[in-house]
């Protein structure tokens, strides 16, 4: 199956339409430090059961600063985020990374650790103070290396490995953690078009056949288009648009986002959607 | 199928069985020869026993303090480097040896000889600098935002470091010839602690140290990946950087004001473990302890026998090996 006849955006129900709300983040704004300016201003979004949603925006429009917010690993300087029915600040960060896990941009070790050991840490949080990773533990790891094509690597050290193969190692470990929400923070954006295409059709494999619910942040448009149903646009720390993927992914909006007129094709059989940037307006 | 557990426990099997073979071998061996069992045999008065007297009142204190002090040191490096994401950081990068050095600097320079319990005043001045020490670098660390800052934590580190060696030559150009003779021996690192009750005011803070080392290494393998990754692992990150900071600081004071700053033990130990069991701190963390444990007592067995009867401080053995080591790491890295 080629990747490109995966990309089936529309197919699955829209944002604010379909199943129970994971994740909501209402009316959340968040500064650095006392003096610095409103990085993320008052942002409301919903991430339902089993959605996979696009986050776009320029660069420092808040994008990465929403993800820690929805992980909880920030805490809104006002608003709340809620995960099910239950405040995220009042949860501890161990029962928080029990349900939600996170994929930086990149991760950077100052230790020499194998790929094995990077996923395995994923289970920190399933794992009691002295407790050591059992049988059951090890299991779920390899598992996460096998969904991720890493199982070979597994024995290798972390920073013997290429871009691509770190991104999925990484991907392997928030997998491990059992989380029902993966938010990803520009996972392709240091790849090459091979790596970009293998991780993105990886995302949309767990998605799909493994129920989990995803948030990506990207500034990759084609990759939104292929995967993402749906989409939440930012700038300056505010959500323009937000809706289904066929909805918001407009000239209009990608001129909003990014002062840049483009064009956007649908191809009629598959549904899929390119952007094609034109030319930076003044 | 991998056993993590099983793993653990053979590796720190092994490094404990070399830990206590060198702690039992390293007494009987020195620049006189003795007698074991003239030494623990009850047949000679105590008085009389040279033996004995050796063993227990020169050796044996001299070689468990060297025990604790390697352990503590090692152990302090390991965490210090988990927590900067720097495996070129020292117990003493953070300025809290500079701080014990100085406190013992004035409390020889003042002539300061009263003592509690049987503990000179040197160490006492010594820990108590180490304190004030900890608590600039924490309170700079902690004031630009609500976390730990590990960049201002490394910075406040070197800066109180040289900041604090101007106050030590200055205490030193003021003092007389005697004391800056102390004082220059102080600063070798010398275990020659002369007596337990040193050892046994240390140990407290030893133990209370080791004691938070204890919850400390699977946090510390996520802390190695940085900050929002170890976060959105679940680590509570603030609440780790603190435990850390305080127990490694706490662990090198206590080390400090026992052997002097010795310097190298907190590098090259915890990477020779690295090199031998790769980087999990739970495997790490008591490894380099029994290492550097048995490493010191070693070193100092060489300083004590190599220009016999001379008795060299051992700091100068480990700066002759850790100096070396320390150039061929950064070499290796870059």
């Amino acid at each position: 199956m080629s990747f490109r006849a995966r990309a089936t955006p529309g197919r699955r129900p829209s944002l604010f339409l379909d199943g129970p709300t994971l994740l909501w983040a209402d009316n959340v704004s968040f500064r650095y430090s006392t003096a610095a300016p409103l990085v993320v201003n008052e942002v409301t979004v919903r991430l339902n059961d089993g959605t996979l949603t696009g986050i776009l925006g320029p660069n420092g429009s808040g994008k990465t600063t929403l993800l820690r917010l929805l992980s909880g690993t920030r805490r809104p300087t006002a608003g709340r985020v809620h995960l099910d029915d239950r405040a995220l600040d009042r949860m501890s960060r161990r029962e928080a990374a029990r349900h939600i896990a996170v994929v930086p941009q990149e991760t950077e070790l100052a230790f020499e650790y194998t790929a094995i050991e990077i996923v395995l840490m994923g289970r920190h949080p399933h794992l009691g103070l002295f407790t050591v990773e059992g049988p059951a533990d090890i299991e779920l790891a390899q598992q996460a290396m096998a969904a991720t094509g890493t199982a070979h690597l597994a024995d290798r050290p972390f920073h013997q490995l290429s871009g691509g193969e770190k991104q999925r190692v990484v991907i392997a470990a928030a997998l491990a953690q059992s989380p029902r929400l993966l938010l990803l923070d520009e996972p392709t954006a240091s790849l090459d078009l091979g790596y970009q295409l293998e991780v993105s059709a990886l995302l949309q494999r767990l998605n799909l056949e493994q129920g989990v619910t995803l948030a990506i942040s990207t500034h990759d448009l084609n990759l939104a288009a292929a995967i993402c149903r749906d989409l939440i646009m930012m700038r300056d720390g505010r959500v323009i648009a937000t809706g289904a993927t066929t909805d918001v992914l407009t000239p209009e909006n990608v001129r909003r986002l990014y002062d840049v007129e483009a064009d956007v094709h649908v191809h009629g059989d598959t549904g899929h959607m390119t952007v094609v940037p034109v030319r930076r307006l003044p | 199928m991998m056993n993590i557990r099983r793993r653990i426990a053979m590796v720190v099997l092994a490094f404990l069985a070399f830990a206590i073979a060198v702690i039992v071998v390293a007494p009987m061996v020195g620049s006189t020869s003795i007698s074991l069992s003239k030494a623990f045999g009850r047949s000679v008065d105590w008085n009389e026993n040279v033996d004995a007297q050796i063993f227990f009142v020169a050796r044996l204190p001299r070689v468990l303090s060297g025990a604790l002090v390697g352990a503590a040191l090692a152990a302090a490096g390991v965490v210090l480097q988990a927590l900067l994401r720097n495996p070129l950081a020292t117990p003493f990068t953070l300025g809290v040896s500079a701080g014990a050095a100085l406190g013992a600097m004035v409390a020889i320079a003042i002539g300061l000889d009263v003592g509690w319990f049987g503990v000179s005043s040197v160490p006492i001045a010594s820990f108590a600098g180490s304190l004030v020490a900890i608590g600039i670098v924490y309170a700079l660390a902690t004031s630009q935002r609500r976390g730990l800052s590990t960049n201002v934590l490394l910075l406040a580190g070197v800066t109180l470091n040289s900041f604090f060696s101007a106050l030590i030559l200055f205490v030193q150009y003021v003092s007389d010839f005697t004391q800056s003779v102390r004082a220059v021996r102080w600063l070798m690192g010398d275990l020659d602690v002369g007596g337990y009750s040193s050892i046994v005011a240390a140990l407290p803070m030893l133990l209370a140290a080791f004691g938070v080392f204890a919850f400390l290494p699977r946090t510390l393998n996520l802390l190695t990946l940085g900050e929002d990754v170890a976060a959105a692992r679940g680590v509570d990150v603030m609440s780790a950087q603190r435990w850390a900071f305080f127990s490694a600081s706490l662990a090198t004071g206590a080390a400090v004001s026992l052997g002097g700053p010795i310097g190298f033990i907190g590098i090259v130990v915890p990477h020779l473990v690295r090199l031998m069991i790769g980087s999990d701190h739970r495997i790490v963390l008591p490894a380099a302890a029994l290492f550097g444990a048995a490493f010191t007592v070693l070193c100092d067995l060489t300083a004590r026998t190599i220009m016999a009867p001379l008795e060299l401080p051992v700091g100068i053995i480990t700066a002759l090996i850790g100096g070396p080591f320390f150039l061929w790491l950064l070499v290796k890295r870059s």
